[in-house]
């Protein structure tokens, strides 16, 4: 097992208030790490930081045989994109502009960006608008984009918040089948019991860390059967 | 009948004055319908209102001054651009709060310059809402000029704009320098208001800015077709709206803004029968 991120002692502060302290983490190749933790916990900020759109207060954040702009990045959802009016072709392809320094596109770009659309299944709405899809078909055509800048390491930021239990269902189950094809996922996750389901490893985040490790440690641990207990007598 | 139309452009196309302007506005039409796509989708559209305030009090300031009026409003309104854009960046402190209070403090200064200097003329009204007799050749160089400067970068940049436009997060985690191009649309926009100030008014230039964009995107999906659609839009617009001022004798810019008010209920029109049928 090798590294490919090593995340240390990393903080994080708005204006004076810490959103994030004192985290540490180790990410290796093919591993599926799932970020829990309630609102506010500081989750996206951290994957700010990993992702070098914010710079860490302290502590360090480490690549290990590639760059930081070679992540694919699924964003939390903004409404201003729901109704951008552009393509799917257009919104896919614009993933691959990180993989050369001109600012244009190739035919190679072209052909992976429709082969992406093609392995997540959402090749049939490729001439489609964005802003006429679905929920869970725009999330699709995000991560069919985020797929076009990586070959490696994907950060999602709760990809399926807000999807009807249907389509998250196939986003999770998508996402799985592209974890066991080789790539690395850390996802941050609303649904406690899909984290624990896909994830190897669980971060348990409340500003500071509130449990770091391997999945069947989590589900052992007191603060991990609180979790699970709670949902299910919820 | 028949001849009327060619006599009326022949007639048109006879006063050097109004090649000038036809020139410079198709130009500045263009460019400012390429640009507002991005500055209506980021939410910026406060920033072209603001500058051309901006730009109005620059205006003011070089006529005091008996300066030129280009090479003052230049430099100062790329300042603002750059202040405008850092302030809606910023939203703790209400970004389109101090927007408004900055673009209304520079028009109420160049009022008071104005009212102190030169007096409120003939003059004024021009600045205001637009003329298309003040385009000296200078002008029309440097006018020119610009306006291929912005086409040029917009169209070596037109795949970043998307991505900056569209997702600056994403844009940002993949290596793109967001700021950078933002702080170029900024400029860009800053530079096609100063060059079509004066012939669309300052009060009205932005309307040429968010207009288009917005009549496209009624009616076009892809980023390409709007951004494709907003800029021939906005130069018939251009060209409608300035052969009715010539013809009634209507300031040049008003006229461009109504018939530009006139598409963009034309195609809500057409965007809602399209989505009933
Ligand atoms: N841009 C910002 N400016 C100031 N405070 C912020 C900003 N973004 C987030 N915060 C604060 O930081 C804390 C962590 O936020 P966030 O990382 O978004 O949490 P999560 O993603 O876990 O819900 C919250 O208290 C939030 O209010
Ligand atoms: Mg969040």
């Amino acid at each position: 097992m090798s590294a490919i991120l090593t995340c240390s002692h990393v903080s994080m502060k708005y204006d004076t208030a810490h959103a994030v302290r004192n985290v540490s983490f180790e990410v290796n190749d093919g591993d599926y790490l799932c970020i829990v933790g309630e609102n506010g916990s500081g989750k996206s900020t951290l994957m700010k930081v990993l992702l070098g759109l914010l710079k860490p207060a302290g502590g360090k954040v480490a690549f290990h045989g590639f760059k930081q702009i070679q992540i694919g990045y699924l964003p939390q959802q903004t409404p201003i994109q729901q109704d951008f009016p552009a393509s799917v072709f257009e919104v896919v392809l614009s993933g691959c502009l990180s993989r050369h320094p001109f600012p244009f596109y190739t035919r190679k770009d072209r052909q992976m960006a429709k082969d992406n659309l093609t392995r997540l299944g959402a090749d049939g709405f490729m001439r489609k608008s964005y802003r006429d899809l679905s929920g869970g078909q725009q999330q699709r055509v995000l991560l069919a984009r985020a797929l076009c800048a990586t070959e490696k390491l994907l950060l999602l930021d709760e990809p399926v918040t807000g999807l009807d239990p249907v389509m998250a269902n196939g986003l999770c189950q998508l996402l799985d089948t592209l974890n066991k094809q080789g790539l690395t996922i850390i996802m941050i996750s609303h649904d406690i019991n899909s984290a624990v389901k896909y994830g190897n490893k669980i971060l348990h985040m409340q500003t500071k860390p509130l449990f770091y490790g391997a999945t069947s440690d989590y589900l052992k641990s007191e603060i991990g059967m609180r979790m699970i207990g709670g949902e299910r007598g919820a | 009948m028949v001849s009327a139309v060619p006599d009326m452009f022949n007639e048109l196309f006879s006063y050097p004055f109004v090649v000038k302007a036809l020139i410079v506005g198709t130009l500045v039409a263009l460019c400012a319908a390429l640009l507002g796509v991005s500055l209506v989708l980021k939410r910026y559209s406060m920033i072209g209102d603001g500058l051309s305030h901006v730009g109005f009090g620059t205006l003011a300031i070089a006529m005091s001054l008996d300066l030129a009026p280009l090479e003052v409003s230049i430099p100062l309104v790329l300042a603002a651009a750059f202040l405008l854009l850092r302030l809606s960046e910023n939203s703790k402190i209400k970004g389109d709060a101090a927007i408004a209070v900055i673009s209304s403090s520079a028009l109420a200064t160049g009022v008071i310059i104005i009212s102190m200097t030169t007096g409120m003329n003939a003059d004024v009204c021009n600045y205001m809402f637009g003329t298309i007799l003040a385009m000296k050749d200078s002008d029309l160089y440097l006018s020119v000029g610009v306006s291929v400067v912005v086409l040029i970068l917009y169209a070596i940049f037109y795949n970043k704009i998307f991505t900056v436009t569209f997702d600056e997060g994403f844009a940002k985690a993949t290596g793109t320098k967001t700021a950078i191009y933002n702080i170029l649309i900024a400029f860009l926009t800053a530079l096609v208001i100063v060059i079509g100030m004066r012939m669309m008014g300052a009060m009205l230039i932005s309307a040429l800015i968010i207009f288009p964009p917005l009549s496209a995107m009624r009616f076009f999906k892809s980023f390409k077709s709007v951004v494709i659609c907003s800029a021939v839009l906005s130069v018939v617009c251009f060209f409608i709206g300035i052969v009715f001022s010539f013809q009634l004798n209507t300031p040049a810019g008003a006229s461009v803004v109504v018939i530009n008010l006139m598409a963009f209920l034309l195609f809500s029109v057409l965007s809602y029968i399209k989505k009933k049928v």
